[in-house]
């Protein structure tokens, strides 16, 4: 309803003006005359004359003007069918580059989750105040420079989209933050824009990655303590959300999906697995990486190259990486001289990311490692 | 709606510019400046003819230059009516300025 009514406005705050009335009305009349025969086209039409009311009231600002000239909506002429969803176009909307990245973030988390302003400024550890300025601010922008409220056209589609999935995704690794599952929420969206571009490979790669990994985060902690993903307790995973994972990522693939999302979704299937595939794994990585060009992903392609038994290749790799400020790649490399019976140069390398390791659970962990060489 | 295109550039990105691209970018600026959606436009003298002027107590005072050394300078700008900042951003990205290492600012102008 939001999404409509921002579509036809223009104006975010007064939509949610618009429709915070309209929930009153409802809740004033709807107890005293009985609920409507569609709730919906009620409040979006209730809210839409509301706001059109308010307009010529003020007929302050000139933009506004177009509105008057809006006939007035009655039930007779609209039903739940003719609202158009405009959703699609409210998310490019905030995830539009022009904002600040994190003001994408929590736009879309304001306008699409229909999370609070408090509830967001929880989730990212910052005041009320901050959150509703930066909120306000991105607003502002939205109606000052014109930032427009359209599904981008073809040719800009793919990299809109592309910022539009980074968002969600950023979301997504924000974690269960202040009381808020933010990775919950992030699937929420994920499924919201799924249901409205089925045909985009991306878009299902990216919702069945983030259930596949969702459906394993019960047992990825034991306590404080992070869990490996080969000794996690594999009956504390979500079966029906990895089956569910798999299935968009089916689609994703007859979509002829072999985007970043995909691949990344496809490797976290394989890892589900009661006996995983790391040959197939360690091919995937090798896509990800041509499409990517991250170290990083070259380094997860070495830890699957020796998981499938190629130590001496995954080390090769490892050590062509420029990656000397990241532990793992240090912790990586450890494991792998450990595994070739190069102690000392094990104990280094362990060191190594001991000195760059910050979180107390992976101190722990390496200098355990260090002991038992 | 109208926007202000402005165009920062590097002093020095004339270096290793051959003449022939140099036209070729000079086509692309007076194309973008004949487009039916350009009100106004500008192209600035270099930086070292610039005069900075500040008025304190009812005194005038002019100073060489702009004060501080800044690796963009300001060159020129256009002013564009578009529908909305795509379009806006759609027109800026073919000022050649913005590939060349410079950068443009588009801006909304205040409507009066």
């Amino acid at each position: 309803m939001l999404a409509s009514l921002i579509g036809f406005l223009g104006d975010f705050d007064l939509a949610e003006e618009a429709a915070q009335e309209a929930f009153a009305l409802a809740a004033e009349r709807w107890p005293r005359d009985g609920v409507p025969d569609k709730p919906g086209a009620w409040l979006t039409v209730t809210a839409r004359n509301r706001a059109i009311d308010r307009v010529r009231r003020q007929r302050r600002l000139a933009e506004k003007t177009r509105l008057l000239e809006a006939p007035e909506v009655t039930m007779d002429e609209i039903d739940d069918t003719v609202i158009e969803d405009e959703r699609l176009e409210l998310i490019f909307t905030c995830c539009h580059p022009a904002l600040a990245s994190e003001a994408q973030v929590a736009l879309t988390l304001r306008a699409l989750g229909g999370l609070s302003t408090e509830e967001i400024a929880r989730a990212f550890l910052v005041s009320e105040e901050t959150m509703k300025r930066r909120l306000s601010r991105a607003k502002l922008k939205i109606k000052q420079a014109a930032i427009p409220f359209v599904v981008p056209a073809d040719h800009v589609l793919p990299d809109r989209l592309h910022a539009v999935l980074a968002v969600i995704y950023l979301i997504y690794n924000e974690g269960y933050s202040g009381n808020v599952d933010l990775a919950a929420e992030a699937i929420r969206l994920g499924r919201v824009l799924a249901s409205l571009m089925p045909d985009e490979p991306e878009v299902q790669g990216l919702l069945a990655l983030m259930m596949i990994h969702h459906a394993r985060h019960e047992a990825r902690f034991e306590g404080d303590d992070l869990v490996l993903l080969e000794d996690q307790d594999r009956s504390r995973w979500d079966r029906e959300e990895i089956d569910a994972g798999r299935q968009l990522l089916d689609q994703a693939i007859a979509l002829h999906g072999r985007g970043a999302y995909v691949l990344q979704a496809a490797i976290a299937s394989l890892q589900a697995d009661p006996e995983v595939d790391w040959e197939q794994v360690a091919s995937l990585y090798a896509q990800l990486s041509r499409l990517t060009g991250s170290p990083v992903v070259e380094l997860n392609r070495a830890v699957a190259l020796a998981q499938a038994g190629h130590v001496q290749s995954a080390l090769d790799i490892v050590d062509q990486l420029d990656l000397s400020q990241y532990q793992y790649l240090h912790s990586t490399r450890a494991e792998l001289l450990r595994r070739l019976g190069r102690t000392d140069e094990a104990r280094t390398a362990y060191r190594r990311a001991l000195e760059l390791a910050r979180s107390e659970p992976e101190q722990r962990f390496l200098a355990q490692r260090i002991a038992e060489l | 709606m109208k926007y202000a295109l402005l165009i920062y550039s590097k002093p020095d990105w004339r270096d290793g510019v051959s003449e022939a691209d140099r036209e070729a970018m000079f086509g692309e600026y007076v194309a973008l400046n004949d487009d039916s959606r350009c009100v106004a436009s500008g192209q600035l003298q270099p930086v070292e003819t610039a005069t900075t002027v500040r008025v304190q107590d009812g005194q005038t005072l002019t100073t060489d230059g702009p004060f501080a050394d800044t690796k963009e300078v300001f060159a020129g700008y256009y002013v564009y009516e578009a529908g909305d900042l795509d379009e806006a951003v759609q027109v800026a990205s073919r000022i050649p300025a913005a590939r060349i290492g410079g950068a443009v600012e588009v801006r909304p102008i205040v409507e009066m």
